[in-house]
């Protein structure tokens, strides 16, 4: 196993926090996504991330008197992709208004979908085989966005505000999960694979720094093993992975807390305050608005055939947990590892490269140490296959092979070409052996180190050898063939 | 003259549109501060599309169907750059930045749009009396309303400020005030004309329709304005408007069918005027006598469509009208908070009958009472369009009077809110199904003014309604 696996299985894995004796965690997650159309749901305008200020509005959208919304058929069919992509039944359905008044929503209710969503009953099986079930994903319309200026931002003190439209009328679809989860984890991970799976459909770049997935957890605890729905609070306001289980871990203890002091947390919507490192109380929903949700009447009813399901179903390109199964059993690799290829997209090139008949582990590794990059596409999978080949033949060192991928990552072409502008050349046994023997003759001290210390000594004295001939080299010797060489003359 | 008549001179060269133009502005001078059928005369934009109208007849070219015809257009309307108020406060020197679609293709068939007309806040009335701006006068009576809400509309057709004009009806906002006002107002099939444009009173019922002096006229602009547009997600994909096709086929053989429970027969809604119950009785003698065959039919949920509308209409427009918050245009009047802004802007830009229908509206929709009223009325609506598919099994088009009574005094019921909402029961139910319907003058009542009667066709039979309109008007000695 090479290292990377140990270095990444660290930095991912939860620090889960152990609930207090006796308590569980009950959280269900509704995520909000931005659908990847060219235009807004209702209009024509653009639907693009950071334009100018109100630069992509029309009557439409702004919700100017006299105008009409006219459903865009690309955001319904990415929404029923997503929706069988998660298993849904995809219904007949219908477009409601959600009435409430707020500065940043022009028409002062929302276009959204209400007891007859697009989308109901599906599931997303977690990477450990958890299974989280879906109430619904249905479709509606964004808001716009307030700034507040003056008054340290906040609505109530601000001195003004500023309305910029140019996300209200952007697709959303709205993800509602049963209230299944039980373990921060498992947050975590339905978040993660929510998004692999809105990427690998291209249903959503679903990028949650920029606001295209916004994630709400509904929190809850209650006695273990009592079955019992208690009052849940929904956070809001979490802008990453990790920031979800800092919010759930700080929300549950804060509701442990309540209880156990006989006290009881009161249902309203919370906010999380990622430098605080805590929730803060907003809107209690008690006095909520009453939403007097009714039929859309300017839109008509979304009512799909079966041809188009079937199309859809037909169209469904492999899930991340296909392709996960795929790459494990050409690769054996640990799960950490497939998931960080097929989140990276790059499983469809490593099993390309595998079909070549070269080393899966080889190609593995090569991928996921050395092609971290945003942009691998000029990477063919013969080049990579011409590339481990090379590097399981003794003709480039790790490193060599390290550098050349890059070169593939950034030009294209073949191994063998960028190997030779690098000059790299394969060395041959011979001539590192004679190296290996002059550096030996000119540190007999760490020699004899190497050769009759103990094993911190070998160690460091290995290192120590190693880095010298690398560096005479410039670091194109194959650090194995180093290894083998040190070790053949230290017992021979 | 008639629109007909004008276009005809207008392409032909004897007449130039701004000569036309110029007669109608002088008429307009002369009578409209005591009508005050428009809110705004938008003379120069008229005098402008006028001389595009003469200078496209003397380049050879074909300025359309309506050339140089003058036009009334309600003001819940969007005109481009210039005012459309929905005679309300809250949206007091908004200046939309579009035309509606009806605008664009009445232009395009060459019509002059003189102004923008009076109507009951937001179409919220019977009587035009709810304008901020004041109320309309009756040419044929100005002691009398003109009927509303579109009463400038119908108001200024019937003073000849304009041989066309455009309306909305919602609950009989076209055909109720072409009744009173003595002219031809028809409701179209819901979806045959665009709505994008129209500022919404109720979503699900209101449409856009013509008002003229003849039904030859009305048919005329109905086939400019009628088709599809996909500007309005409810307008209806290939509709195809053949009114002036249909003028002259004649009732013989039609089958025709009196709705008892809007004409003052057994088990009728009340408050129906003798007079006119008797000039709707003389009506379907007239058609009979030209041919068609006559019985009495019943549409028994047809009682209940005034309760119905009264829910959903209010329900849809209390969302509707929830963006006029004080944020983004029209009157704002500042507050500590948005939310007070909110209140402030909303309680100093809306009239009472605006507010009273948000109220109840508001009411009808909330958790709790949804299904005791809102949830209840749509199934009302379910149950009128199933009576009324029923009955058009058996007969091809119905008869009833278009309002109970002729035009009433002014203030007489502005403080009876039950009295003006009775006036719409004749002509709700074609709203809650979305059936086109006409008004035709026909005869006068007791106290001299017109009655007007309404025809009944099934969806998509908007010529069915000026077929029979016309042999109506023929009877009645109307201008055919
Ligand atoms: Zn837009």
């Amino acid at each position: 196993m090479t290292d990377f696996h140990a270095a990444a299985a660290t930095a991912d894995t939860p620090i889960e926090p152990a609930l207090p004796e006796g308590w569980e965690l009950v959280v269900g997650l509704e995520v909000h996504v931005e659908l990847d159309t060219a235009t807004k749901l209702f209009c024509g305008c653009a639907n693009q991330f950071g334009s100018e200020p109100n630069t992509n509005v029309c009557p439409t959208c702004l919700g100017l008197p006299g105008s009409l919304p006219v459903m865009n058929g690309r955001a319904v069919e990415l929404a029923m992709i997503l929706g069988r992509a998660l298993g849904c039944t995809v219904n007949r359905s219908v477009m409601a208004r959600k009435n409430y008044f707020y500065p940043d929503m022009p028409k002062d209710f929302q276009t959204t979908q209400y007891d007859q969503p697009t989308n109901v009953d599906g599931r997303i099986v977690l990477g450990d085989g958890f299974v989280v079930g879906i109430e619904r994903a249905h479709i509606e319309e964004d808001t716009g966005k307030s700034t507040h200026i003056g008054g340290g931002g906040r609505i109530n003190d601000a001195l003004y505000s500023l309305v910029d439209y140019n996300r209200a009328g952007v697709p959303l679809v709205e993800i509602v999960s049963r209230p299944d989860v039980r373990t921060i984890e498992h947050a975590k991970a339905y978040v993660e694979e929510l998004r692999e799976i809105l990427i690998a459909t291209g249903v959503s770049d679903a990028r949650m720094e920029e606001g295209s997935m916004r994630v709400d957890a509904n929190v809850s605890v209650r006695p273990f093993g009592s079955g019992e729905l208690r009052t849940r609070c929904e956070i809001k306001n979490i802008n990453s992975v990790r920031s979800l289980g800092r919010a759930i871990e700080f929300e549950a203890q804060r509701h442990i807390d309540l209880w156990t002091s006989g006290d009881a947390p009161h249902q309203e919507t919370r906010h999380w305050d990622e430098e605080g490192g805590r929730t803060r109380s907003g809107r209690s929903k008690e006095d909520a608005d009453d939403y007097r949700y009714f039929q859309e009447p300017d839109l008509v009813p979304l009512e799909p055939t079966d041809e188009t399901i079937a199309a859809i179903d037909a169209a469904m390109p492999p899930l991340p947990s296909v392709r996960r199964t795929a790459l494990t059993d050409a690769t054996g690799a640990d799960p950490d590892t497939v998931g960080l290829l097929v989140a990276r997209g790059q499983d469809g090139l490593a099993l390309d490269a595998i079909a070549e008949g070269v080393d899966p582990d080889k190609v593995v590794t090569r991928l996921v140490n050395d092609l971290a990059v945003d942009d691998w596409s000029r990477v063919t999978a013969p080049a990579l296959a011409a590339l481990v080949r090379m590097e399981s033949a003794g003709d480039l060192s790790a490193t060599q092979a390290k550098q050349v991928l890059g070169d593939l990552a950034e030009k294209g072409g073949d191994p063998a070409a960028h190997a030779a502008e690098r000059g790299f050349e394969a060395m041959d046994t011979d001539e590192l052996e004679t190296l290996v023997d002059r550096l030996i003759a000119e540190h007999p001290d760490e020699w004899s180190r190497f050769t009759a210390g103990d094993d911190g000594d070998r160690k460091k004295m290995q290192g120590f050898f190693t880095g010298q001939i690398m560096k005479a080299t410039q670091g194109q010797a194959d650090g194995k063939a180093v290894a083998q060489i040190l070790g053949r003359k230290a017992s021979g | 003259m008639s629109a007909g008549a004008i276009a005809a001179a207008v392409r032909s060269g004897q007449r130039t549109a701004v000569d036309v133009l110029d007669e109608h502005l002088a008429r307009i001078s002369a009578r409209d501060e005591e009508i005050h059928a428009f809110n705004l005369v938008t003379a120069d934009e008229a005098r402008a599309q006028a001389e595009a109208v003469d200078a496209a007849v003397a380049a050879g070219d074909d300025p359309g169907p309506l050339a140089g015809v003058p036009l009334a257009l309600k003001d819940n309307m969007c005109t481009r750059g210039i005012p459309t108020t929905c005679s309300s406060k809250i949206l007091e020197g908004w200046r939309p930045p579009y035309d509606a679609t009806v605008v664009n293709r009445l232009r395009d068939a060459g019509a002059v749009v003189v102004g923008k007309t009076n109507l009951d806040e937001f179409a919220m009335g019977s009587s035009t009396e709810n304008s901020a701006f004041g109320p309309t006068r009756n040419p044929l009576d100005p002691t009398r309303v003109p009927g509303g809400s579109s009463g400038g509309s119908a108001a200024s057709v019937a003073a000849g400020f304009a041989p066309l004009a455009i309306g909305s009806d919602t609950g009989g906002s076209i055909r109720q005030p072409a009744a009173f006002c003595g002219i031809v107002g028809m409701k179209p099939t819901y979806g045959a004309v665009s709505r994008y444009g129209l500022i919404a009173f109720a979503s699900s019922l209101d449409q856009i329709g013509p008002f003229a002096t003849d039904v030859a006229d009305a048919a005329l602009m109905f086939d400019v304005i009628a088709g599809h547009d996909p500007l309005d997600s409810t307008s209806i994909a290939d509709f195809a408007p053949q009114a002036t096709a249909s003028l002259d086929r004649g009732v013989d053989g039609l089958r025709v069918g009196v709705v008892r429970e809007l004409s003052g027969g057994e088990g009728s809604v009340e408050g129906l005027s003798p007079d006119v119950v008797a000039r709707t009785g003389e009506a379907v003698e007239a058609l009979a006598a030209a041919g068609a065959t006559i019985s009495e039919v019943s549409v028994p949920s047809s009682t209940l469509g005034l309760s119905a509308y009264y829910l959903v209409a209010p329900a849809e427009a209390s969302s509707n009208l929830a963006r006029y918050d004080g944020v983004r245009y029209g009157l704002r009047v500042d507050a500590p908070t948005t939310g007070e802004m909110n209140t402030a802007s909303r309680t100093a830009g809306f009239g009472a009958e605006v507010k009273r229908r948000i109220m109840l509206g508001t009411y009808a929709l909330s958790a709790g009472y949804y299904d005791a009223f809102y949830g209840k009325a749509l199934k009302v609506r379910t149950m009128m369009m199933r009576d009324f598919a029923a009955v058009y099994e058996q007969v091809d088009v119905l008869i009833t009077p278009t309002a109970p009574t002729t035009a009433f005094p002014l203030g007489e019921r502005t403080t009876d809110p039950m009295a003006m909402y009775v006036n719409d029961v004749c002509t709700i139910p074609s709203n809650l199904t979305g059936h086109p319907a006409i008004s035709v003058p026909f005869g006068t009542g007791d106290d001299g003014l017109p009655v007007g009667v309404q025809v009944l066709a099934p969806a998509l039979d908007d010529g069915l309604t000026f077929q029979v309109g016309a042999v109506l008007e023929a009877a009645a000695g109307g201008a055919r």
